[in-house]
């Protein structure tokens, strides 16, 4: 079998379609087109029918009644209607909301909207492998707390959060409990019904269906309130106006139902390539794991690479497509705000390179990427002066190095 | 990002890897940057009898547009005087490499490295 290059191994970023789902959606876009808010037509009855079979099979995959399920334009949405609309709702309970520091941005940005709202929030820092200390976050609990949002799955490091320990706390509490869980579907087993969990994030493209269509769970027992962000025609009940998409709405149900339908055959063979993949690396000296390695799903790989610059190393290894901490991706000059949460400094973040291995990926493509990495940071630590300084044994954490203005620096040794 | 075709040629085919000793009086050494901001060069500058540069070398922990910026000078520096090493600007390596604005911060790096390398030989004798 040849290889295609480039490969693609940033399966957490967004997922190729898979072909079952596209059979699935393109009716809708042609023969079936209705909208399925029409009642007075048979175009609009189909499509009202798909919809309402890809809400039972996303209910059926996360373990919740259809009821429960609205539909937005993606987790981003989802996230944020969550969290506006239940703060909102119930701000005369209170105003504190506690959140993680390595929450998505979504979370985090839509918090911080809140906080110029006049709510108070609490970022809590994980430990150093990424997991939230409960106590901690039961010492953050304060009277006037009413929402708290934990993401199941770290998208960056792929650290699993203990969502049933902390949703078992905040119906304790009385505390509303929002959890992102776009990078668990398909990943881990959960089932919403044995989780106290009142509001759950989705996203269809992570699961190899199509990008711009989300869920948001809502719970019905007991009934969660929501101030809806979008208004309109009314439909989801409310929740979320605007004509649905039905070919997305279609695709989201086709790939959620084929994830749980294949994830106990599926998550092995993942677990396979990722810990190939993490025995190749591990040949390599002075890499670091970040974030735990025993509560993390199975896809996803985050090393950093020391002594190598992040944007270099990226260049170099352009035929694998892989995200890095590095700011190089961003405009900002800020490294991960995830690593940095973690406790680990701007070098390490800097070189930090995400895998996150999926559904189509094969173990040619894995050992080509192994190869790749061996070779390229041996070539790019061949180049670098801290690589030379450390085989010097020189102590580079404590070395003075001259940052500013260089200008008239003279290099003592 | 993307890159020019010249920082591509040198980040892929690194001119004057290496190192010089820095003890050799006709070495002089320049180090400037931090691991924190990402940048580190290393350049080093080997003069003749005849007072000319007449080996460099580099080692850059940095981007592909700071490995291209300090690869470049390497090749500038040889057969130059001490004084002709010193009139190399930033501004030149940017354009030569075609730089982007938010990576002429390579560029000032690169001519830095050569001052201090100068100041480094200069300090030695």
């Amino acid at each position: 079998m040849t290889l295609k290059l480039p490969i693609y191994l940033d399966n957490s970023a967004t997922t190729r379609v898979d072909p079952r789902v596209l059979d699935k959606m393109l009716p809708f876009l042609t023969e079936n087109f209705g909208n399925p808010s029409s009642r007075s037509h048979s175009f609009g009855w189909v499509s009202e029918e798909a919809v309402e079979n890809a809400r039972i099979q996303v209910a059926n995959t996360v373990g919740c009644d259809s009821k429960e399920i609205i539909w937005t334009s993606g987790a981003t949405e989802a996230t944020n209607l969550a969290l506006k609309g239940a703060a909102n709702f119930y701000q005369d309970k209170g105003k504190h909301i506690i959140t993680l520091k390595t929450e998505h941005k979504a979370t985090l940005d839509s918090i911080r909207e809140l906080e110029r709202q006049g709510f108070d929030a609490t970022y809590l820092t994980p430990n150093s492998e990424g997991i939230l200390d409960i106590n901690a976050l039961l010492a953050a609990i304060r009277p006037d707390t009413i929402l708290i949002s934990i993401l199941f799955v770290n998208n960056e490091i792929g650290v699993i959060q203990d969502i049933a320990t902390i949703g078992n706390i905040c119906r304790e509490k009385g505390i509303i409990f929002h959890v992102d869980a776009v990078q668990a579907v398909g990943k881990i087993k959960f089932n919403l019904s044995e989780l106290n969990v009142d509001l759950m994030s989705f996203s269809a493209h992570k699961v190899y269906g199509p990008k711009g269509i989300g869920a948001l769970y809502v719970r019905r027992k007991p009934r969660i309130r929501l101030i809806p962000q979008i208004h309109g025609g009314g439909h989801e009940r409310g929740f979320r106006s605007g004509t649905l998409p039905t070919h997305q709405i279609v695709g989201m149900g086709e790939a959620f139902r084929i994830a749980s339908l294949e994830m106990d055959d599926e998550i092995p063979r993942i677990k396979k390539l990722r810990d190939k993949l993490l025995n190749g690396l591990s040949q390599i000296e002075e890499i670091y794991i970040n974030g735990s390695m025993e509560k993390r799903i199975p896809h996803n790989l985050n090393v950093s690479f020391n002594y190598v610059e992040g944007e270099s190393l990226m260049m170099a290894i352009k035929d694998i497509a892989v995200s890095s901490g590095s700011a190089c991706t961003s405009a900002s000059l800020e490294p991960s705000y995830v690593l940095k949460a973690l406790g680990r400094n701007d070098e390490l973040a800097h070189s930090s390179i995400r895998f996150t291995i999926g559904r189509f990926n094969t173990e040619e493509e894995i050992e080509y990427a192994i190869t790749l990495l061996q070779n390229k940071v041996a070539n790019l630590r061949d180049l670098s002066p801290l690589w030379e300084m450390f085989k010097e044994g020189i102590d580079i954490e404590h070395y003075q190095w001259q940052e500013h203005g260089p200008r008239d620096i003279i290099l003592h040794q | 990002m993307s890159y020019s075709n010249k920082v591509i040629d040198h980040y892929e085919k690194p001119r004057n890897v290496g190192a010089l000793d820095k003890s050799d009086p006709q070495v002089g050494t320049g180090m400037v940057g931090a691991p924190a901001c990402g940048d580190v060069m290393k350049l080093q500058i080997k003069v003749g009898l005849d007072g000319k540069i007449e080996d460099a070398k580099f080692k850059t922990y940095g981007c592909g547009s700071a490995i291209a910026s300090s690869s470049l000078v390497t090749e500038w520096l040889k057969g130059r005087t001490l004084d002709e090493a010193a009139t190399i600007k930033n501004s030149e390596i940017a354009e030569e490499l075609e730089l982007p604005p938010v990576k002429i911060h390579c560029s000032v790096l690169a001519e830095d490295a050569i001052k201090a390398a100068i100041a480094d030989y200069k300090n030695k004798h």
